[in-house]
């Protein structure tokens, strides 16, 4: 089947995950205070020192003021009436996937993600969380040989404490910032991975966040060690019912390459994005970052975001050991009303760091897209190096592109290159490609896609055609 | 094959009328040249002829094969045997040459029931007709016209020509841009594609061209519509003489209309 086959199978197809589950929720009261921060710490039965990490990120966060610095407008999420806490019914903890939810294994297999682990996708093990909770982790025994625990967050706190205590908010501190310091004090699960010394993890993990509950935020929390020699690829997916009102996701992503270590983390979000008045959709207000700690580590963030109503997110890397390397790719899409401000963050600490950041944003409809990044060369940084490469592409009359690099170099052996363009899915390329036989929206996919392909080509190989796919959906009729 | 009867077109919106009641016949097997200086509306009757969205139909019809095309969307009329070698091929940065191809082939022998081709098919499929132009296999993986020179971008046309086997081609200055070298080239390759079953319309300034590639008929367009018609003499003739004699033609038609 060639790419535009695969897209015109998807040809009038909406947002296909907009389906809502009808499963049983345990009561939990609305709103936040130290008690509602407390009781969630009871109920995951978590340890003294983490309800003190909470209680201490909510009282920062008391303190806080909401950020209102990026090139977006939306109402402010109510955080007083939010839940912060939302589990099915069902046994949270469970050993066996006969176990689970039989409505919830339902609506990951209406996703494409079957838990079943014969028929899944050869070499890649999910975690699959549910509102709030990690429903089942697939391919745990196989992974474990090789000595890589890859769990829920909660399970880490309890079975793996002494990791968890040493590296949580070792690279997104909870007082870092509005969203990260929530997210801190009302976490709820999330993915956790270690990858031992020496090990390369044998196979992609993934995990696919499902947001389902109408007035639940999800606050995951993910954390991925990588010690020395190690090598570990995880991917993460995101979808949510359609629903009229905002939903909140606020995660925290950490990661930590140590030594010769290497992590690729990639994302494909696509989250409710709203109607097309901008009504309903998902705030995504995440904070992703990792630490390259060791010599010649290296931290590769890959997206395609495509979904949520508004879009804050810079996946950063810090640059810390000598010779270590940090990439950031990103594909952002906005069509209808959408608005994404995301970007990246390199820090150079170490010497003879080197970053890349492509980033490609395509604005359709009315919607506004922006690119925001940092590129910091700190004194002691000899020799570091940046490449920037800022491309943007505008389909019809109605949308916006905007790009706010930031640049800083207190070092004057570093090398920073930025590259920017801003093109036009213009009538005389569509006409070129139809006058070649190929249908319109065809022709826009096929733009879009040779626009992106860079940065799709990151992607790991099983989702690259998931990828194509989306695109061609998210930018169906976005010309004329 | 092609009949255009007092063809009427302006600019989208703009109301500025660029043809001006142009009347053409193409019959299969023929090669017609249309002449005429620049702005006279050559280029945008072969545009207007493929569908540009940019342009409006006022008045007049295009007949193909009997049929008119005017309701048609420009991939419908592609799918109908209709291709356009664009005087200013446009650049898909990241979208190779047989991507684009494979595409354009398949979805086109879909429309008309013919057989796709794979990917390992179709491979050997274009490799033959890289020939026919004499491009190098390399050529095929780069991105459509992306960093191309002039000449290559109009060789390229051709080459889709070759690979999409259209039934009337329309050729808008292909051999402008190109050196003797590949003139002679490229007009081997239209020669070689072209039989008793499809038709070819020229769309050029100058009469070098017409030493290779020999049209039936010539026709001067001025001002928006065909003023004279000859055989391949004509071109000769304005070769020598320029377009100012036949511009007065035009003027006094003009006022007796």
């Amino acid at each position: 089947m060639s790419e535009t086959k695969a897209l015109e199978s998807m040809i009038g197809e909406e947002y296909k995950y907009g389906f809502t589950t009808d499963i049983e929720y345990e009561d939990f009261p609305s709103g936040i205070n130290e008690d509602i921060v407390r009781l969630i710490s009871e109920k995951k039965n978590e340890p003294e020192w983490m309800t003190e990490f909470r209680l201490k990120a909510y009282r920062a966060w008391v303190e806080m003021e909401e950020p209102s610095w990026f090139n977006a407008t939306y109402e402010k999420p109510k955080f007083d009436t939010l839940q912060y806490y939302s589990a099915p019914k069902n046994k949270p903890k469970l050993n066996s996937l006969d176990e689970v939810d039989p409505n919830i294994r339902e609506t990951y297999e209406k996703l494409g993600i079957p838990l079943d682990e014969q028929k899944m996708l050869a070499g890649v093990a999910v975690d699959a969380v549910f509102d709030s909770i990690s429903i089942f982790t697939s391919f745990k025994e196989k992974l474990a040989e090789a000595g890589v625990i890859f769990c829920s967050i909660s399970e880490a706190v309890q079975d793996h404490p002494e990791l968890i205590k040493k590296y949580m908010g070792s690279v997104v501190p909870a007082r870092d910032n509005f969203y990260a310091a929530l997210n801190s004090a009302v976490f709820s699960d999330g993915s956790f991975c270690y990858v031992p010394k020496d090990t390369i993890c044998p196979m992609e993990l993934s995990t696919y966040f499902r947001i389902n509950n109408m007035n639940s935020g999800q606050f995951e929390r993910t954390l991925i060690i990588a010690e020395e020699n190690s090598h570990v690829s995880y991917l993460e997916g995101c979808t949510a019912p359609v629903y009229d009102e905002n939903q909140l996701h606020a995660a925290v992503v950490e990661l930590i390459a140590l030594d010769n270590a290497e992590i690729k983390y990639s994302t494909i979000q696509n989250w409710y994005s709203g109607d097309e008045n901008g009504k309903g959709g998902i705030y995504n207000f995440v904070t992703k970052r990792g630490a390259c700690r060791g010599k010649n580590s290296k931290i590769s963030w890959t997206q395609l975001e495509t979904g949520s109503v508004v879009t804050l997110k810079y996946p950063s890397v810090i640059l810390q050991g000598d010779n270590s390397v940090g990439e950031f790719f990103s594909v952002a899409v906005t069509n209808k009303m959408q608005q994404a401000d995301t970007g990246t963050k390199m820090i150079h600490i170490g010497k003879n760091t080197k970053s890349t950041i492509i980033s490609k944003g395509i604005s359709a409809g009315r919607s506004n897209n922006s690119y925001r990044g940092e590129v910091k060369i700190s004194k002691k940084a000899d020799n570091a190096r940046n490449y920037s490469q800022c491309d943007s592409m505008l389909i019809g009359q109605t949308c916006g592109a905007h790009t706010f690099p930031y640049i800083e170099s207190a070092n004057p052996t570093g090398k920073i290159e930025h590259e920017a363009t801003t093109s036009r899915v213009g009538e005389d390329q569509i006409f070129y490609l139809q006058q070649r036989g190929i249908s319109e929206d065809d022709a826009i996919s096929l733009i879009v896609n040779g626009f992106c392909k860079e940065v799709l080509k990151e992607l790991p190989m099983e989702f690259a055609v998931e990828a194509n796919k989306l695109l061609g959906i998210k930018l169906e009729g976005s010309v004329g | 094959m092609l009949e255009l009867k007092n063809l009427h077109a302006e600019v989208e919106g703009e109301g500025i009328e660029i043809l001006k009641g142009v009347n053409l016949k193409v019959s299969k097997g023929e090669i017609h040249a249309i002449m005429g200086p620049n702005g006279s509306g050559k280029s945008t009757l072969s545009k207007v002829v493929a569908g540009h969205p940019h342009y409006e139909v006022t008045k007049g019809d295009i007949l193909y094969n009997g049929e008119s095309i005017l309701e048609m969307d420009p991939d419908e009329r592609a799918h109908a045997g209709i291709f356009l070698a664009f005087q200013y091929p446009v650049e898909v940065p990241g979208v190779t040459n047989t991507t684009l191809l494979r595409e354009s082939y398949n979805t086109i022998a879909a429309s008309r029931g013919r057989e796709e081709l794979d990917p390992l098919e179709f491979d050997d499929y274009i490799k033959e007709k890289l020939s026919l132009v004499e491009m190098n296999p390399d050529f095929l993986e780069r991105s459509v016209n992306t960093g191309f020179s002039g000449g290559e971008k109009k060789r390229n046309e051709i080459f889709q020509m070759a690979v999409l086997q259209p039934t009337l081609s329309l050729l808008d200055e292909t051999d402008s841009g190109l050196d003797i070298d590949a003139l002679r080239i490229v007009s081997d390759g239209i020669n070689k594609l072209h039989g008793d079953h499809d038709a070819i319309v020229l769309i050029t300034h100058y009469q070098r061209l017409l030493n290779y590639i020999i049209p039936d008929h010539v026709h001067v367009m001025i001002n928006g519509r065909i003023v004279k018609t000859g055989g391949k003499e004509l071109a000769l003739e304005l070769e020598e003489k320029g377009y100012d004699w036949l511009e007065s033609l035009e003027t006094v038609n003009g006022e007796a209309k």
